[in-house]
């Protein structure tokens, strides 16, 4: 203050005092809305501060913590990682549980329905080492009542047949195999003939004449003849059907899932036995019938004798 | 420290004039105490304000920015305190009129009763201009920047005050 001349020593007095006097003001005046009037030039003068101090520190933490502060993200980036290998490992466990668990409900189901008829099931164990041979391992063997030629099915239909029993395992011939053939006949026209394999996962329907009336769409089921599967068990639907030179060409995309295949039933005996049928799906075949009948032959009944044509590949 | 002396302001000469003890305590409570006590009594007295007046006569005569901003700002204050306005109001404008009317006095010769009439004239325009001022932007009262009233009262106030300057010369040290 000594510096400072007499005219501007009675200004700054001046600021002073006014100041003083508005802040004096402003502690008295009371705005209905925002409070005292100094609240509000103190909030009003001290928030953008606040603010920008906030927004600086925000800044500050977020650059320390994503550019420096990085040893112990690394360390919980691992961590996160493996937990979120666990999990996925966890989900994937709980989902093939979750599939299984269906999966054996369905068997569970179908063999309380079928309770007169001596099954049991068994779980896949493994496959041919052969890729030429479709053939799977079975967990359960003679120990389990399981004999050769013994029919293998799941709830949607026929599977093949045991070929080998052991005493815990056993060696199922699925019915894709060039080897395999299941007795079957048309559901709808009765139209019988073996259903063999051909190496590809769709099935060959054999010795249905030229004349009778096939249609895409048709459900195949079993004959019984071959005394293996019970009369009447899904085998599986036609996809095709050509002309050939004696014999007409059908091709039938099985009804059980055979590139899936993870518990089936083993038919504990090679009696005829009768199933209890689900009620058919006849939309499939309604839909498709009128159309391939009208380019097919005429319809003719097979006899069951044709159910038992020169076949050397009959189960 | 009784005796009028001379203040140099360039070339020119300007007397500081001094005042016998209490003269200017007792002239502020006056002021005061009649700018309250009149208006209950005569309604058109409330269109004075004396305490404006001792104010602006007071600074032209002491010619100290220091001194005369400090008086303005006690007899604001007393002013307000006699009010219902919020203290500062009065105290803010009465402040700065005894600031300006300190440093004009120390450069111009205010001596003269047409000078005066329109410094006072002037100030008491300045003044109420400041309260309305710091009425809008503190108190958030609305108030008109300028009525018919007030320019009554601005000459009404100027008239006075040059005959109260005259009474109030009387009481100066010669």
């Amino acid at each position: 203050m000594a510096g400072l001349s007499s005219r501007h020593r009675s200004l700054l007095l001046l600021l002073g005092v006014v100041l003083l006097q508005v802040l004096l003001l402003a502690v008295q005046i009371k705005r209905d809305s925002q409070g005292r009037l100094i609240r509000v030039w103190t909030v009003s003068a001290v928030s953008p501060v606040e603010r920008s101090g906030a927004w600086g520190v925000g800044k500050i933490r977020d650059a320390w913590r994503h550019y420096f502060a990085l040893s112990d993200t690394a360390r919980q980036n691992e961590q996160l990682r493996r937990e979120n290998g666990e999990l996925k490992l966890e989900i994937m466990q709980l989902q093939g549980k979750s599939a299984e668990a269906d999966r054996l409900a369905a068997l569970l189901k179908f063999k309380e329905k079928q309770n007169k008829v001596p099954m049991v099931a068994a779980r896949v164990i493994g496959s041919s080492a052969d890729p030429n041979s479709n053939v799977i391992y079975i967990g359960q063997g003679q120990r389990d009542g399981i004999r050769k030629n013994m029919g293998v099915i799941t709830p949607e239909g026929v599977v093949g047949k045991v070929i080998e029993a052991y005493r815990d395992t056993s060696q199922v011939l699925v019915v894709t195999d060039r080897d395999s053939g299941v007795g079957a006949m048309i559901a709808d026209s009765r139209i019988q003939s073996p259903v063999g394999g051909s190496g590809d996962p769709l099935l060959n329907m054999k010795y249905v004449g030229n004349d009778d009336e096939v249609a895409v769409g048709a459900r195949v089921v079993t004959s019984g003849m071959d005394r293996i599967f019970p009369k009447d068990l899904p085998v599986g639907i036609i996809t095709q059907v050509k002309p050939g030179g004696q014999y007409k060409q059908i091709r039938v995309k099985p009804s059980a899932n055979l590139e899936k295949l993870e518990e089936v039933i083993v038919l504990l005996t090679t009696d005829p036995v009768v199933l209890k049928q689900e009620p058919a799906p006849r939309a499939s075949s309604s839909s498709a019938a009128p159309a391939n009948a009208r380019g097919n032959s005429t319809s003719q009944p097979t006899s069951a004798a044709n159910a038992a044509k020169p076949s050397d590949k009959r189960p | 420290m009784n005796e009028a002396y001379d203040l140099r302001v360039g070339e020119s000469h300007i007397e500081v004039h001094k005042f016998h003890t209490g003269t200017i305590l007792l002239s502020l409570l006056i002021a005061v105490v009649l700018q309250s006590f009149l208006p209950v009594y005569i309604s058109k007295a409330g269109i004075l304000d004396l305490p404006l007046l001792i104010t602006i006569y007071f600074g032209l005569s002491r010619r100290n920015p220091s001194t005369g901003l400090l008086f303005g700002t006690i007899i604001g204050l007393l002013q307000d305190s006699l009010s219902k306005t919020p203290l500062g109001l009065f105290g803010i404008a009465k402040t700065i009129i005894g600031y300006l009317a300190s440093s004009i006095g120390a450069r111009l010769d205010t001596e003269h009763p047409l000078a005066r009439f329109a410094l006072t004239g002037a100030f008491f325009a300045l003044h109420q201009g400041i309260v309305i001022l710091v009425q809008k932007l503190l108190l958030a009262q609305p108030q008109p920047w300028f009525t018919m009233r007030l320019l009554v009262a601005c000459a009404v106030n100027a008239t006075l005050g040059v005959f109260i300057y005259y009474l109030l010369d009387r009481l100066r040290k010669s």
